[in-house]
C-alpha cells in the first residue's frame, strides 16, 4: 500500500489560488491594501480595512517567530498519524502575517514560544508546502 | 445603570439521560423526546410552542424539518448555528423575540449520536478546501485538541500558568460528576478506565494528547441531547416550575488575526454586554456553567468573564476553589460534571443552560444552597482560532 499522503490545498479555491500558485516558485505571498495599508492574510479579494480596497501582493522573507505551538501525539488522519509526534505552530512572519504550519525538528522539545524560524519548502506536483525549522 | 428586564424565563428543561444510545435512536428522536419531557416539566404542550430555535444538528433545512417533525407551526424560526454556543445565542434570541411580543413559548432542542457514530471530534482531521481559511491551514494537521493546546501553551508562556493549575478544572468537575448518577453512568457506558474522584497528580500524569493538554483535560465524546423551554412572564406564571429569568445576554465572535492574542477569547466582548444588561457583577454569581471542552477553555473564560484579571486564572483556581461546597470562594463550576466528566455530544451549550436552571430551581446533584445567580457561557468553534461566545446571565424568581 502507498504511503499516506499529506492533504494538499486545492488550487481551485478562489481566494487562496494566487497564494498557492506562488508557492510553486517557493514564494510566500501576502496582501496589503495600497489605500489603507491593512495587512490581509489569509488572502482575500476584498480589503478588510476599507471599502476602497486596492490589494497588492508582497513576498515575505520566510523568517518568523513561533507565536504558539502544540505537539500532536494523536491524530486519526493516516498521514499525520504516521508523522506523530509532530509540531503545529502559529508563526508570525516578520512582515506581519500569522501562518499555521509545522515546525520540523527531530525532537519536539527543541521548539519554544518566541523561537526564530525560517521557511523551507516541501515540493509537490502543482505547489509547494511552506514548512518551518528553527533558525540555526 | 442596569437595564435588567425579567421578560423571559426558562420554565422547562430536560437532559437526555443516556450517553450511549447504541444507534437505537436518531438525533431527531432524541430532540423530540427531550422536547416532550421539557414541555411536560413546564406543564405545557406541543401546541403551546410558537417559536423554535435549532442549530441544524439533526437535519438540513432544520427550521422546516424540525417544525414538521415536531408537528408545530411556529411564528418564529431561528436556526443560528455557531457551534457549541448556539444554545446561548438561541436563549438570547428567544428573550428578544418574547420581549418583542413575537412569541410566547420558545423551544430549544439538541440531539446527537456522536459517540455511536464513532466521531473522532478531537483528533480527527479537518476537511480540505471548504473555506479559504481551511485551504490555507489544513495541510498542517492541526487537530481540534491541538488548537486548544496552542491557547494553553501561549497562556503558560505569557502568564506562567502551570499544568497543575489547569488540572484544578478537571479535578473540580470530576468531583461534581461523581455526585451525579447520570454522569457516573455515562463514564461507565463510555468505558472510562478509572471512575473516581481525581487528584491534580492524576491529571498531570495522564497521557499527553497534544502538548500541553493531557487526556484528563479533554472532554468525552458521548451521545445525548437536551431541551429548554423559554416562556413569557404570563405563561411562566402558570407553569409547574419556578421560573429562571434570563436577565442578560451577550454574543461575540473571534477569529485568527495577524498579531492577535489567543489568550483572550470572544468572551471579553460578550461578557460586558451580558453583565451590563443584567446589572450584576461576576463576584455576585453563585454558579458558573462554562463550556469545558478542555481545561484551558474554562481557565480562559473565567478570566474573560471577569472573575479574575487576565493571566491570573491559574493562581485563582488553586486549592479547589471551584468546588460546589466552597460558596464563599466564588462560583461553583459545572456542577453537573461538565463535558469533561458527564456529557459532551459535540455541542454542549444546551447543558449549560439546563444545569444552571437546575441550580436556580434547587435541583442539582451538587446543589449550592440558595443559589440565586448563574452564568452560562458557551464557546463554539475552537478557542485557539475561530470561535463564538454566548453569555447568558440567569436569576431565580
Amino acid at each position: 500500500m502507498a504511503d499516506p499522503q499529506r492533504p494538499l490545498p486545492t488550487l481551485n479555491e478562489h481566494d487562496s489560488h494566487a497564494f498557492w500558485q506562488a508557492t510553486k516558485n517557493k514564494e510566500l505571498k501576502f496582501q496589503r491594501c495600497a489605500n489603507c495599508q491593512t495587512l490581509v492574510f489569509f488572502p482575500r479579494s476584498h480589503c478588510t480595512g476599507c471599502t476602497d480596497g486596492d490589494l497588492t501582493w508582497h513576498t515575505a522573507s520566510g523568517l518568523g517567530t513561533v507565536y504558539s505551538y502544540s505537539v500532536v501525539r494523536q491524530s486519526y488522519h493516516p498521514f499525520f498519524r504516521s508523522k506523530a509526534p509532530y509540531v503545529v505552530a502559529w508563526i508570525d512572519l516578520d512582515e506581519g502575517p500569522r501562518l499555521l504550519s509545522n515546525v520540523e525538528v527531530s525532537d519536539p522539545a527543541e521548539v519554544s514560544v518566541g523561537q526564530r524560524v525560517q521557511v523551507h519548502w516541501e515540493e509537490h506536483d502543482e505547489l509547494c508546502i511552506p514548512l518551518f525549522a528553527p533558525v540555526r | 445603570m442596569s437595564t435588567q428586564t425579567r421578560d423571559a424565563a426558562i420554565v422547562g428543561i430536560h437532559e437526555y439521560p443516556s450517553r450511549d444510545v447504541e444507534k437505537l435512536v436518531s438525533p431527531l428522536q432524541i430532540k423530540a423526546a427531550c422536547a416532550a419531557a421539557a414541555l411536560k416539566d413546564a406543564g405545557l404542550n406541543w401546541s403551546d410552542v410558537d417559536a423554535i430555535y435549532d442549530a441544524s444538528d439533526g437535519s438540513a433545512m432544520s427550521g422546516l424539518t424540525i417544525a414538521e417533525y415536531f408537528g408545530i407551526k411556529p411564528r418564529v424560526i431561528d436556526t443560528t448555528a455557531v457551534g457549541g454556543s448556539s444554545y446561548e445565542f438561541h436563549a438570547a434570541h428567544a428573550k428578544r423575540d418574547i420581549a418583542a411580543g413575537r412569541a410566547k413559548v420558545a423551544l430549544l432542542t439538541y440531539g446527537s449520536t456522536a459517540h455511536s457514530n464513532a466521531m473522532a471530534i478531537g483528533v480527527g482531521g479537518r476537511g480540505m478546501g471548504t473555506t479559504p481559511a481551511d485551504n490555507m491551514e489544513s495541510f498542517a494537521g492541526m487537530t481540534l485538541v491541538a488548537n486548544y493546546a496552542m491557547a494553553a501553551r501561549r497562556h503558560m508562556h505569557e502568564y506562567g500558568t502551570t499544568a497543575e493549575q489547569l488540572a484544578e478544572i478537571s479535578v473540580a468537575t470530576r468531583m461534581h460528576a461523581m455526585r451525579n448518577p447520570e454522569a457516573v453512568q455515562a463514564m461507565k457506558d463510555l468505558e472510562f478506565l478509572d471512575i473516581r474522584e481525581t487528584t491534580i497528580s492524576d491529571v498531570v500524569n495522564s497521557r499527553m494528547i497534544a502538548d500541553p493538554l493531557r487526556l484528563l483535560e479533554c472532554c468525552m465524546i458521548s451521545d445525548g441531547g437536551g431541551a429548554v423551554v423559554i416562556a413569557s412572564p404570563e405563561v411562566a406564571r402558570n407553569c409547574r416550575t419556578k421560573p429562571v429569568w434570563i436577565i442578560g445576554s451577550g454574543e461575540a465572535t473571534k477569529y485568527p488575526e495577524n498579531g492577535g492574542d489567543i489568550t483572550r477569547s470572544a468572551a471579553i466582548m460578550s461578557a460586558p454586554q451580558a453583565f451590563g444588561e443584567a446589572g450584576v457583577r461576576p463576584d455576585e454569581l453563585d454558579i458558573a456553567m462554562i463550556y469545558d471542552s478542555f481545561s484551558i477553555t474554562v481557565l480562559t473564560i473565567l478570566e474573560d468573564l471577569g472573575f479574575c484579571a487576565k493571566g491570573e486564572g491559574g493562581p485563582w483556581v488553586e486549592g479547589g476553589r471551584l468546588r460546589f461546597d466552597r460558596p464563599a470562594d466564588g462560583p461553583a463550576l459545572n456542577t453537573d460534571g461538565g463535558g469533561l466528566s458527564s456529557n459532551h455530544p459535540g455541542m454542549r451549550g444546551i447543558f449549560l443552560l439546563i444545569e444552571a436552571a437546575r441550580q436556580l430551581r434547587g435541583e442539582s446533584t451538587s446543589q449550592v444552597p440558595g443559589a440565586a445567580l448563574a452564568v452560562a457561557h458557551g464557546n463554539g468553534g475552537m478557542l485557539g482560532s475561530r470561535h463564538t461566545a454566548g453569555t447568558i446571565i440567569l436569576a431565580r424568581d
